[in-house]
């Protein structure tokens, strides 16, 4: 169990049953008054966020959460099973549940499964990630328009900007925290 | 860990406050912080230290010191208070008091609408002070020209939170509407005397001779942030003790503890007369002067950092 007292920004606690993140956290404490412990959390099963002022004498329970490394097998409809490589047990996610990881998410790819009780809930990817360029005009040369960078499309689809020498077939890596191109690489 | 010229700046206010109470004719005192019995208060947890506890406020100390024939004193020191911690909290702070025989509360905010502009004409290179009658801080400027604006607590309710302050204690929402819906708004212009405190929420205060429903403290706030908690001083034993009692059930209640009654004090507290006193965070001043919105940032160490 935690106190209100353990409060703080990052922490995740169960409320109803449900896991929750501290998203802010601000101490209060009116002179010669009680403490208040004011916080704003996310749903971490929803993403549905609310504040709430706590005081010293609330409680709350530790969400039962764990991660495993899993691994990303395939796509069917909505649902995006991934496989657990020591035990083979294979669970999904769906597509709503991925949202943006959608982005930088490949067959095979190692991501760690965030599970609240037997449940999934959530995925992080590795910071970076390799992508083939599926997409690029061809660098004109003599290009006079002055732009230092050009959009092109990754095998998930994804879009974004890169340097102009950047070919269709290169393998590029993304940061997958920004989505921002880091640099070509070669194979 | 502060740079050594925030060092600088914060040993610039430590100096011109002392200059100020000295040139008023106070005498510093320091008290033992190390007590084997506090003001029994519900609201604040002490840290025990052996068979004794570590102040959460020198009061005691200073009050008795009154009692004995002192008629002007002050102390800046060290409190301890357990579990308080964060943008404007650290369970480790410093403390301005400061006591006057023959005073009221009505003395004491004329006295912090001096010491503010002394502080200022004194600090006047330091980054949060605009000029010698004016603050900045987190962008807003407030004037310290006197007089400050003294506003009820019973109004402030009835201002910003729309509800009767009656209504609010019997709801146990009293705290926290004043931090929610009312504390960020005071004193954005100007500094404000929150005055005329429920009885039940000025525990050493004298009850108001106009209004036997409030006692005669008042909270300082200065841009949204309390600065400040000062009251004519109770000096009835037997009202005090019949309020430490009360207050003892209540800590009996919620943490499960005996607590002893500070005896001697109440021995003493007789001998004060009529009297005033105040608490000032000192940490907190030096945030609103060095223009500084994080409590750790005006300490030499937080207790991170240690």
């Amino acid at each position: 169990m935690y106190t209100a007292s353990d409060l703080r920004k990052g922490l995740k606690i169960q409320i109803d049953g449900e896991p929750y993140i501290i998203t802010e956290f601000d101490f209060s404490k009116p002179g010669k008054g009680q403490a208040l412990y004011r916080t704003k959390m996310r749903n971490m099963i929803t993403g549905v966020q609310f504040t709430q002022t706590y005081r010293s004498n609330d409680k709350f329970e530790r969400p039962n959460l764990e991660e495993r490394k899993m691994q990303f097998l395939y796509a069917q409809d909505d649902e995006y099973h991934f496989m657990d490589t020591t035990s083979y047990e294979q669970i999904f996610l769906t597509k709503e549940q991925l949202g943006e990881h959608l982005n930088f998410l490949i067959d095979n790819m190692e991501v760690e499964v965030l599970f609240f009780g037997d449940r999934p809930i959530d995925v992080s990817l590795p910071t970076f990630v390799n992508l083939e360029v599926t997409v690029a005009e061809p660098w004109a040369k003599g290009d006079t328009s002055g732009s230092d960078t050009k959009p092109v499309t990754v095998e998930t689809g994804f879009q974004l900007q890169v340097p102009p020498f950047i070919n269709q077939g290169d393998k590029i890596q993304i940061d997958t925290r920004t989505g921002t191109y880091i640099t070509r690489v070669k194979e | 860990m502060m740079t050594p010229a925030g060092l600088q700046q914060r040993s610039q206010l430590l100096q011109a406050i002392r200059g100020f109470f000295l040139g008023n004719d106070y005498i510093e005192v320091d008290t033992p912080q190390r007590l084997p019995v506090l003001i029994p208060e519900s609201n604040l947890i002490p840290f025990a230290s052996e068979d004794c506890f570590l102040q959460t406020s020198p009061e005691l100390c200073m009050k008795r010191l009154l009692a004995n024939g002192c008629e002007r004193i002050f102390q800046i020191c060290h409190c301890f208070r357990k579990e308080e911690h964060g943008r404007l909290h650290q369970s480790e702070f410093t403390m301005l008091e400061w006591y006057h025989k023959g005073a009221d509360y009505y003395d004491l905010m004329r006295q912090c609408e001096a010491l503010f502009c002394f502080l200022a004409r004194q600090c006047a290179e330091l980054p949060g002070v605009v000029d010698t009658s004016t603050i900045c801080w987190k962008g807003t400027n407030v004037s310290l020209a006197a007089p400050w604006e003294r506003l009820t607590v019973a109004d402030a309710f009835e201002q910003y939170a729309g509800v009767d302050v009656e209504e609010a204690l019997r709801t146990d929402m009293f705290d926290e509407l004043l931090v929610t819906a009312i504390e960020p708004y005071l004193g954005q212009d100007r500094p404000v005397f929150l005055y005329e405190y429920p009885l039940e929420r000025g525990l050493l205060a004298r009850r108001s001779a106009q209004n036997p429903k409030v006692a005669e403290r008042f909270e300082l706030y200065v841009a949204g942030v309390e600065l400040a908690n000062g009251f004519s001083e109770l000096a009835d034993p037997q009202e005090q003790r019949f309020r430490f009692m009360e207050e003892i059930d209540q800590i009996r209640l919620t943490r499960g503890l005996d607590t002893e009654l500070p005896q001697m004090f109440l021995d003493e507290l007789g001998k004060i007369g009529t009297a005033a006193g105040i608490a000032l965070g000192v940490d907190r001043l030096c945030m609103l002067f060095m223009g500084v919105t994080d409590i750790a940032l005006v300490l030499p160490f937080s207790f991170e950092e240690l």
